[in-house]
């Protein structure tokens, strides 16, 4: 009895506080400034062209085979305009199949894909999560606006040993 | 199994009584197929595989930093655990030292995990008996504990934060702050819970006295974490073997006395507490320092084979890792602790009530996606 007694008095005075539940579709839940949303390309506004360049690092690493990568000669770097030799011709993400490890965040180069807030995506057909190069692009601006972010400074030293490797073991492949 | 003929006498006939794989409280895909005499279980048959995934078969076929992801899904109530035991495996096959700021943010963040996983079972152990209330209770103080593995990790539940060689990235700068503010709120929270439900009598009557397990039954059908130690026997991978930085804290070991059911709540909770007292200790202790040794994205580890245990929320997990020197590994198997709790089924549900299966089975605490990998 008076255990059952204990346990009401819990509940009595849990009535006296504020709800705890967010009345989710009218009121979201506040994301974390970490949150790993579904993966996003980030668009460079100096030379208004994609940071990335479809080396296609992202696409090998990728433990769900989700990405697919081509890339291009820059049109821009022709000009004089840019300084990467080559950019993405297309770029697809099934975000249906991404399972928001940010093993590509990780393994990018070029700072160019980016892990977002986004994380709302639900479609009304299978494939239509397939997202392509202007979508992950327009996604991108959008969470470069809202976040803040920036490329990371970039290092006046040598190519990383880890670039290194990779070509090593691209070479003995 | 069971001879179901009447043979023309007067008798009770044994009725055959399947339970799951739907049934919402198997937490789960778990199917028991039961034999049971009125209301009394005669005999049982556990059917497992219904989440099989062949996550060890996956790990052949991927690079060391993608198998990480496998093992946040095999336990996903206890991820930050498993991604440790993986990543300790690697790392004691390749002789990688880790930082020890590394260490204490796995140790901090393992312990949260280990005190979120135990809430969610008091909160279904709670239906499984018949409360509704502790679940609300319990979840509100689980979800403050996934926000703060947002701030932390990134995500709520599969974070692949522990990397081999060390973890993600450092921890946000307001994090001790942001952790004493939520251990204050989880004591306060484990403290509610525990009046709610613990010494119900209503619960009690449910949970007392059911689904005993003598300590050598327990440690022959290979037993281990809070399942074995509400039978009375202190064994913690963490005291007796101990790994990471545990050996720097102060904490004790909650063991039972009877084995029952209540016994194996108990010693949950209990260990919650403890639990928190090794975060206090661990972030005052934490170093500065850097948090991850840089290693090849490819790693190839040599040619040879570890075995290596440590303590999940459930109990002890185990991975035996063979490498044969190339990029990936060539077997890993996992020894899952709920496996092994569960294949106690049996013993514990024989002779019981039909009433009381859903008691023992919740208080087992089991993880399908661990059983069946």
């Amino acid at each position: 009895m008076l255990g059952n007694l204990k346990g009401l008095m819990v509940t009595f005075a849990t009535f006296f506080r504020k709800p705890v539940t967010y009345k989710y579709p009218q009121e979201h839940k506040p994301i974390e400034d970490r949150y790993m949303g579904f993966p996003v390309l980030m668009w460079d506004e100096k030379v208004e062209e994609p940071y990335c360049t479809g080396c296609m690092v992202c696409v090998r690493y990728c433990p769900t085979q989700c990405m697919s990568a081509v890339m291009k000669d820059n049109p821009l770097h022709a000009e004089g305009k840019s300084t990467r030799r080559k950019i993405v011709d297309s770029f697809e993400i099934n975000l249906g199949r991404c399972i928001l490890c940010g093993i590509c965040v990780d393994v990018c180069n070029f700072d160019a894909i980016e892990m977002s807030h986004e994380h709302e995506l639900s479609k009304y057909a299978r494939n239509d999560n397939r997202t392509n190069l202007p979508r992950l692009l327009e996604m991108g601006r959008s969470y470069q606006k809202e976040s803040g972010w920036k490329p990371k400074p970039v290092k006046e030293t040598k190519p990383e040993p880890e670039t290194k490797t990779e070509e090593a073991v691209e070479a003995e492949n | 199994m069971v001879d179901l003929s009447t043979e023309g006498q007067l008798d009770t006939v044994q009725m055959m009584v399947n339970m799951g794989p739907q049934h919402p409280s198997t937490h789960g895909v778990f199917r028991m197929v039961l034999w049971v005499d009125g209301e009394r279980i005669v005999d049982l048959e556990p059917h497992i595989g219904y989440l099989h995934r062949g996550s060890e078969k996956l790990c052949e076929g991927e690079l060391y930093v993608q198998i990480v992801t496998l093992f946040d899904r095999m336990d996903y109530i206890s991820n930050l655990n498993n991604e440790m035991i993986f990543c300790r495996a690697v790392e004691r096959l390749m002789g990688l030292a880790v930082p020890e700021r590394a260490e204490y943010i796995r140790v901090i963040l393992c312990e949260l995990n280990r005190v979120a996983s135990h809430l969610l079972f008091c909160g279904t152990f709670g239906i499984d008996a018949g409360a509704m209330t502790p679940i609300m209770y319990a979840f509100r103080d689980r979800e403050k504990i996934q926000s703060m593995f947002e701030a932390v990790t990134g995500a709520r539940m599969m974070h692949n934060y522990i990397r081999i060689g060390g973890v993600k990235g450092d921890v946000p700068d307001d994090f001790s702050q942001r952790m004493g503010a939520l251990l204050k709120v989880l004591r306060q929270g484990i403290n509610e819970t525990d009046k709610l439900l613990s010494f119900s009598e209503i619960f009690l009557a449910r949970t007392k006295g059911i689904g005993v397990i003598d300590a050598e039954t327990a440690i022959a059908y290979g037993m281990s974490g809070p399942s074995l130690r509400a039978c009375g026997v202190p064994m913690d991978v963490r005291k007796d073997e101990p790994y990471s930085v545990y050996d720097r804290f102060d904490f004790g070991i909650p063991i039972g006395e009877k084995g029952d059911s209540w016994d194996r709540y108990y010693v949950r909770v209990e260990e919650m507490r403890q639990s928190m007292r090794i975060i206090e200790q661990a972030l005052e202790q934490m170093p500065d320092g850097p948090t991850i040794t840089p290693s090849r994205l490819v790693l190839r580890p040599p040619q040879g084979e570890v075995y290596v245990r440590g303590e999940n929320p459930r109990g002890e997990i185990g991975v035996y890792l063979v490498s044969n020197g190339a990029d990936k590994p060539y077997r890993v198997k996992v020894r899952p602790p709920s496996f092994c709790n569960l294949m106690a089924i049996k013993e514990l549900l024989k002779d019981t009530y039909i009433a009381d299966a859903v008691v023992i089975l919740g208080s087992l605490d089991i993880v399908l996606g661990e059983v069946d990998r």
